[in-house]
């Protein structure tokens, strides 16, 4: 009765110990959307994981080439869904470089202060997510959610919508600033460090995030580079790399900030890389707003298209541009036949790209890192799947 | 950004590598024999005044004469770019050497291309749909695609539908019926745009 249950007990004749396939997704809570990994396990290590995507596929590029230029611009919007003014600057940039477009100055402020805007919204959703997968269930992400919130109010006050925001326009955007809201967004900059300071005290040395995060799914800078890794991804590994600095598209030459990089490339640098660019946002904010000009926000030359989309043709020709959106390099791809629609329209998604090396980061790790690697690598499936 | 001389690009190919043969089109290098394309990929990427380490984007669009794949290179090292290399294939048996090998990045873009358009990378480690469902027919993203028609029935879709229970109207049985003896898909027709 008190005899100790001993391992040698244990008959292991006859038990079979394959691998076991299982399908994490799509229909899973970890897998931010509807994406499945294809994992083999041995036990509870990974030995091979397939990324299956597509079940949000909708052909975005085919519905573009079959309507006019300025009719994609909120199409754009859902590719990224928390992101919709950087997917709207980077398509507006390159039918701008394709039918040789010049933007007022006051015009592009605002775009870059939305586009700042946006990559708060981002990573600290992003943050919040990825402690919802290590388990710190919805406690985080609610208090990242009211902070997120802030400045959804200032964007549907703007653009009408909380997240559709459909609010750049090709030479512009659709409507200016007024002093009141632009005071909104200064009382946002000013607040937000305080409250990156509250995360941070709860997170950044936290022992359990620590733990979990350190040293799990390493990426080196070669496959990084290798594998065309952009965004916080890319630079959490070490590679200096950033649109901003690189392009210096729209105003950001004037603007003073720095390029956060991580010193290995694991879970934890990609954490901490995010945190790191939200205060690089929040001066670039602070220099915006204080030195935004008075003047027009729209390109005289295409105002007249505004209310006739269909009359605008681009010259034929081709162009693409890039953008450091929240998630990576996002490249939009314009050919246009001198028509009024595209004749190829092509997006170039960080996030799909980003996927590649999802098996290489994952191969040796448990299950339930695999479920935080992919937490980290940030992925929106609006723009996975397109 | 330093924005590279297209001509330039083109001599220094030129002369590392002879006999390729390139013409430049509005500031891109098109590649005339499709083989050539990993040569000279392995080129830019590997000369030291190039070094082009950084494959941003492979598209591919469709121009009713060929096929076309476009890749977009840069240099994450020297911070330049970008070079535009484009190969053009028939649209019957359209093959590119893959640059798998020498670009990781291009595994997921190169399966892309070849689910929506149908060119095939040879060399691909793992060619299959990435978008599209497997035993999926057509090639979505060429011009001449045509879509299915989800008002109409076909014959399969009849006989499914009463295996389950359903009635089916006589009208829907009977249009199914004509369609399977013409041995003709029920496809939707083109919506006509208006170029002008």
């Amino acid at each position: 009765m008190n005899k100790i249950f001993e391992a040698k007990d244990i008959n292991l004749a006859g038990i079979n110990s394959s691998l076991l396939e299982v399908n994490i997704g799509p229909q899973h809570p970890s897998t931010h959307g509807v994406f499945r990994m294809n994992a083999v396990l041995d036990g509870e290590v990974i030995v091979s994981l397939k990324p299956v995507m597509g079940y949000l596929h909708r052909n975005h590029e085919q519905i573009a080439e079959n309507m006019s230029y300025a009719a994609s611009m909120p199409y754009t919007d859902r590719l990224d869904y928390f992101n919709s003014m950087s997917n709207n600057l980077g398509y507006a940039l390159s039918v701008e470089k394709l039918a040789g477009l010049e933007v007022p100055e006051r015009a592009e402020y605002i775009r870059v202060i939305m586009a700042e805007l946006t990559r708060l919204i981002n990573h600290i959703a992003v943050i919040g997510f990825l402690l919802n997968d290590l388990g710190a269930f919805f406690t985080p992400v609610l208090y990242a959610f009211r902070e997120r919130e802030k400045i959804l109010d200032i964007f549907e006050e703007i653009s009408g919508s909380r997240m559709m925001c459909n609010y750049l326009r090709f030479g512009g955007v659709k409507r200016d600033l007024s002093p009141a809201i632009l005071e909104r967004i200064r009382g946002v900059v000013t607040a937000f460090p305080r409250f990156l300071e509250e995360f941070e005290t709860l997170l950044t040395k936290n022992e359990i995030l620590c733990m979990r995060c350190q040293n799990v799914g390493v990426l080196s800078p070669e496959l990084a580079v290798n594998a065309s890794i952009t965004g916080p991804l890319l630079r959490a590994s070490g590679v200096n790399y950033d649109i901003r600095k690189v392009d210096g598209y729209s105003v950001y030459p004037r603007f003073q900030f720095k390029v956060p990089l991580g010193p290995k490339g694991d879970v934890y640098d990609r954490y901490y890389v995010r945190i790191l660019e939200m205060r690089e946002s929040l001066k670039i904010l602070d220099q915006a707003l204080s030195t935004i000009p008075a003047g027009e926000i729209m390109s005289k030359k295409m105002i007249p298209f505004l209310k006739s989309p269909r009359n605008f043709k681009p010259p034929v020709g081709e162009a693409y541009a890039r953008v450091e959106a929240p998630k990576g390099e996002l490249g939009f791809y314009v050919v246009s036949d001198g028509t009024p629609q595209p004749w190829r329209y092509h997006v170039r998604a960080p996030s799909f790209i980003n996927l590649t090396i999802l098996e290489d980061m994952c191969l040796g790790q448990k299950v339930a890192d695999a479920i935080i690697i992919l937490g980290s690598v940030d992925i929106v499936l609006g723009e996975v799947d397109r | 950004m330093n924005i590279m001389d297209t001509e330039k690009v083109k001599t220094d190919i030129e002369k590392a590598l002879g006999s390729v043969a390139l013409k430049s089109i509005r500031s891109s290098l098109l590649i005339e024999n499709a083989q050539d394309l990993p040569k000279v990929a392995k080129f830019l990427k590997e000369d030291a005044a190039y070094r082009l380490d950084y494959l941003s984007s492979v598209t591919a669009s469709d121009f009713i004469e060929y096929l076309e794949t476009v890749y977009h290179l840069y240099s994450m090292e020297k911070k330049t770019g970008p070079v535009t290399l484009r190969v053009r294939v028939p649209r019957t048996d359209p093959k590119i050497p893959s640059l798998v090998s020498l670009y990781r990045g291009a595994e997921f873009q190169e399966r892309d291309n070849f689910d929506l358009f149908g060119i095939v990378y040879e060399g691909h480690p793992d060619l299959r749909r990435i978008m599209m469902w497997e035993g999926f027919e057509g090639f979505p993203m060429r011009k001449d695609y045509l879509q299915e028609d989800s008002e109409t029935l076909e014959s399969a879709d009849v006989e499914w539908l009463e295996k389950n229970g359903v009635k089916v109207p006589e009208a829907a049985k009977a249009k199914a019926a004509e369609l399977r003896q013409q041995g003709k898909r029920a496809l939707a027709e083109r919506r006509v745009e208006d170029k002008g």
